[in-house]
C-alpha cells in the first residue's frame, strides 16, 4: 500500500528524518510511534505531501507518490482546526469537495455519518458554537467522509472522552474492516496494543524498531514468569530451573514471586519444582507492554 | 483548477454573505446620496421670505440709495432709531441703523436673528454706495467704470483629436482624487482582509487540512483572487448604486441647481477612461500588495506580530498618497512624478493622480506593464515565503528566517 523508502528529511538547523524506510500493508492498522520531536509529524506530512522529502521516494500502491493520490488519503492532523465561521455541514461539503466529491455526493454521504454519529441537529451550526469534542468529532467525518483508501490520524485519540473515543475506535475498526488502511501516531500505548496490527517507533529522526506487534512482542519476551502461592514462604536452592528476581510478601499467607527461567528451562519445569512445596494460585508469563518496549527502546538511545 | 475554483468560492461568499459587508455596500451610496441631498438642498435653499428694511441713516448719504430687490424692500421712515424698532411689524421686517461716522458700527436690529446672508447682502450694498459716492467725488464716472469692469467667467477647453471639448476641470480631478484615495484605501483594506485570512488559517489549524488536498499555492491564490473579487464587487455596487441615486437625486432637484447638473454631466467625458484605467490599477495594485500581505499573514502567529513586516511594504503607498496632493497634482509632469507612476509600489496611486493631465501613451503602456510583471513578481516570491510560512509556528520570523524560506527546496 505504502511503502516509503529511505527518506530523508532536513530543516535548517536540524535533521528531522533520517534515512527513514517503511511498509505499510494494505487493510493493516499501522502504528507511527516516538517521542516527542522524533519526526513523527514530518514523515506524515511528506505522505500527504505537504511537505518535500530532501531525498528518497514514497510509493503508493506502487506507483511514485503524486497530486493524484491525495484524493485518496485522508488526514486528521494532530492540532486539529475547522473554520469557526462557518457552518459545520457546508464546511464539510467544502473539505470534501476539495477531495474531489461532488455536492451532492458530499450532501449524501455527510447525512449518513451525521445520523450514524448522532450530529444531525448541528447542521447549520458554526464551529465556534461546538463544544471542543464534538469539533473533534466532526474533523474526524470531514477525514474520512471522501472514504479514502489511506487514513492518516495524528493523535486521533486526543480531546476525546472515554466515550467519545471509544466510538471513534469503533469507527476507526470498521473503516478498517471495510478495506481502509489506517496509519496512525499516537502516545497511547494502550490503544497501540489495542488496535495496531504493526508498528514503527521513530527516535531522534531515525526508526529504531519496526514489525508486526505480536513479532515485537515475542522479541521482547524473556522468559520472566510471576507467580502466587499460599503458605509458608518457600526456600528456593540452586537447584530450582529459575532465579528469583523480586519477592513480596502479601496479606493471609500469600506470597508474590518474579522469577526468570534458567536457559532451557520451561514453565512446566518451574510448576514441577514448586508444586510439591506449596500450593500455586496463580502463573503468568510476564510480556513487555508496548509502552515498557517504548521507554526502554528510547531511554536506551538516549 | 477546478479546486482553486471551490477555494474562490469559498472565500466570496463567506465574505458576501458577512454584515459588515451589506452594511458597507449600502452605507456609501447612502452617504453619497446624503452628499448630493444636502448639496441641492443648500443650492435650493434661497431666502424667499419678504423683508422690509427701515433704513435710519444719520449719515446722510444712504438716503434712497439703496435698491429694491424681490425679497428685500427698503424704506426710509426718518425719525429715531428706538422709534423703529418701536414699529417693527413682522418677524423678519429690521432696521438698519447707520451712525453718523461711517468708522462708527452699522447696526442691524430685528426681532429674530438675522441670516448672514441678507447682513452680508447690506454690508455689500453699502460699501458699494459708499465707493461709488467717493468714485463721483474723485471724479471717476462710475457708469463708465461698471462698463469697463468685466466679468470674467473661465470656461476651460480641452483641445483633442476629436475636436474641442468642454471639460470640467474639476469634476475630472475630483474623480481622478477619488479614485487614487480609493485605490490607496481600498489596498490596505483587502490586502489586509487577505493577511487576516491567511493568519485565520494558520491559527485555526485548518490549513494543514487543506494543504494537504490542495497546493499552498492554489490556496493562496484563491484567497487573493476571492478577496479581490469581493472588493470589485463592492465598487460595482457602490458605482451602480450611487449612479442610480444621483440619478434619482438629479432628476428630483430643479433645473436651476446647474452645478450639479453639469458637475454630473461632465463626469460622463471623462468617466470611461479613468474607470478603466482605476479598475486596471485597482486589480493589479491589489494583486501585487495581496501577495505581500499574504506572504506577511503566513510568516506570523497572530496580528500583532505583522507590524514589522507591514511597515516596509505599506510605507511606498503612504508615501505617494502623502504626495498625492500637494506634489503630484502641481506637477503631474515632473521625473519624480512619472517615476513614482512607473514603480509599481507606488504607481496605482501615482498613476491615477496624473490620468487627468493627459498621460503619453507610452507611459501608461510601461506603467501597465510594469504593474502585470510587478505582480507576477510579487506573487512568485509571496508563495515560495507563503508554502513555508503557514506550517511554521512559535517561530520568530525575521527577515533572514523570510530568505531561508524562499530558498528551502520543497
Amino acid at each position: 500500500m505504502l511503502s516509503i523508502r529511505n527518506i530523508v528529511k532536513q530543516y535548517a538547523g536540524h535533521t528531522a528524518l533520517n534515512d527513514v524506510s517503511l511498509e505499510v500493508k494494505s487493510g493493516q492498522i499501522f502504528g507511527l510511534l516516538g517521542p516527542n520531536g522524533a519526526g513523527k509529524t514530518s514523515l506524515i506530512r511528506i505522505i500527504t505531501q505537504i511537505t518535500a522529502p530532501d531525498s528518497g521516494e514514497i510509493f503508493f500502491n506502487g506507483q511514485k507518490l503524486d497530486q493524484s493520490h491525495i484524493e485518496r488519503m485522508g488526514y486528521l492532523p494532530e492540532e486539529r482546526g475547522l473554520y469557526k465561521k462557518m457552518e459545520i455541514g457546508e464546511q464539510m461539503i467544502y473539505l470534501a469537495r476539495l477531495k474531489g466529491l461532488s455536492r451532492d455526493e458530499a450532501t449524501k454521504r455527510l447525512k449518513v455519518w451525521f445520523a450514524k454519529l448522532g450530529m444531525e441537529s448541528w447542521w447549520k451550526m458554526k464551529i465556534e458554537e461546538l463544544s471542543k469534542g464534538m469539533q473533534q468529532k466532526a474533523q474526524f467525518v470531514a477525514t474520512v467522509l471522501h472514504e479514502p483508501d489511506l487514513i492518516i490520524l495524528d493523535e486521533p485519540f486526543s480531546g476525546f472522552d472515554p466515550v467519545n473515543a471509544e466510538i471513534i475506535k469503533n469507527e476507526i475498526l470498521e473503516l478498517n474492516r471495510k478495506g481502509a488502511t489506517i496509519l496512525f501516531s499516537t502516545h497511547q500505548m494502550e490503544s497501540v496494543e489495542e488496535l495496531c496490527h504493526a508498528i514503527v517507533l521513530l527516535n531522534k529522526s531515525k526508526k529504531i524498531l519496526e514489525g508486526p506487534i505480536k513479532d515485537i512482542k515475542g522479541a521482547y519476551r524473556n522468559n520472566i514468569y510471576l507467580v502466587e502461592y499460599e503458605g509458608q514462604q518457600v526456600g528456593i536452592n540452586s537447584a530450582a530451573p529459575f532465579e528469583v528476581l523480586t519477592e513480596t510478601a502479601g496479606d493471609d499467607n500469600l506470597h508474590t514471586i518474579k522469577v526468570q527461567l534458567k536457559a532451557g528451562s520451561t514453565s512446566n519445569d518451574l510448576l514441577q519444582y514448586l508444586v510439591p512445596k506449596t500450593r500455586i494460585n496463580m502463573l503468568h508469563e510476564v510480556i513487555p507492554s508496548m509502552n515498557e518496549i517504548f521507554i526502554e527502546q528510547v531511554s536506551k538511545i538516549a | 483548477m477546478n479546486k482553486i475554483f471551490l477555494i474562490i468560492q469559498r472565500e466570496y461568499i463567506t465574505r458576501v454573505r458577512k454584515k459588515a459587508f451589506i452594511v458597507m455596500t449600502l452605507l456609501v451610496p447612502a452617504l453619497f446620496a446624503g452628499m448630493f441631498a444636502v448639496i441641492a438642498l443648500v443650492a435650493n435653499q434661497k431666502d424667499e421670505t419678504m423683508h422690509a428694511v427701515y433704513v435710519i441713516d444719520n449719515n446722510g448719504s444712504f438716503k434712497d440709495k439703496f435698491k429694491d430687490e424681490p425679497f428685500v424692500k427698503f424704506t426710509y421712515p426718518g425719525g429715531s432709531v428706538d422709534a423703529a424698532k418701536k414699529n417693527l411689524k413682522s418677524d423678519d421686517d429690521l432696521v438698519l441703523n447707520i451712525p453718523a461716522n461711517l468708522k462708527d458700527t452699522v447696526q442691524l436690529f430685528a426681532k429674530k436673528k438675522t441670516t448672514l446672508s441678507l447682513a452680508d447682502n447690506l454690508q455689500g450694498k453699502m460699501n458699494e454706495i459708499v465707493t461709488g459716492a467717493s468714485m463721483v467725488k474723485a471724479g471717476i464716472d462710475t457708469a463708465s467704470l461698471r462698463k469697463i469692469r468685466s466679468n470674467i467667467v473661465v470656461k476651460s477647453t480641452e483641445i483633442t483629436s476629436t475636436g474641442e471639448q468642454g471639460t470640467n476641470i474639476g469634476a475630472t480631478y475630483a474623480l481622478s482624487f477619488a479614485g487614487a484615495v480609493l485605490i490607496y484605501m481600498s489596498l490596505f483594506i483587502y490586502g489586509a482582509q487577505v493577511m487576516r485570512g491567511v493568519i485565520e488559517e494558520k491559527t485555526n489549524r485548518i490549513i494543514e487540512v487543506i494543504v494537504s488536498s490542495v497546493k499552498p499555492f492554489q490556496l493562496m491564490m484563491g484567497k487573493i483572487i476571492g478577496v479581490g473579487l469581493v472588493g470589485l464587487t463592492q465598487f460595482i455596487l457602490w458605482i451602480t448604486l450611487s449612479a442610480g441615486v444621483s440619478y434619482l437625486v438629479g432628476g428630483h432637484t430643479s433645473p436651476t441647481n446647474s452645478a450639479l447638473h453639469s458637475f454630473l454631466h461632465n463626469l460622463g467625458a471623462n468617466a470611461g477612461y479613468e474607470l478603466l484605467c482605476f479598475i486596471f490599477y485597482w486589480i493589479t495594485g491589489f494583486l501585487f500588495y495581496s501577495a505581500l500581505f499574504a506572504a506577511v499573514g503566513s510568516a506570523v502567529d497572530s496580528e500583532t506580530e505583522t507590524q514589522q513586516f507591514m511597515f516596509p511594504i505599506t510605507l511606498p503607498l503612504l508615501f505617494t498618497y502623502i504626495l498625492s496632493v500637494s506634489y503630484l497634482f502641481t506637477v503631474p509632469d515632473s521625473p519624480l512624478s512619472v517615476w513614482l507612476s512607473m514603480i509599481p509600489l507606488s504607481a496605482p496611486v501615482a498613476m491615477m493622480m496624473r490620468i487627468p493631465y493627459n498621460v503619453p501613451g507610452w507611459q501608461l503602456a510601461i506603467s501597465m506593464s510594469l504593474m502585470v510583471i510587478g505582480f507576477i513578481f510579487t506573487t512568485y516570491i509571496a508563495a515560495r515565503i507563503y508554502r513555508v510560512g503557514i506550517l511554521m509556528y512559535g517561530k520568530k520570523a525575521s527577515y533572514k528566517e523570510l530568505a531561508k524560506w524562499f530558498f528551502y527546496k520543497e
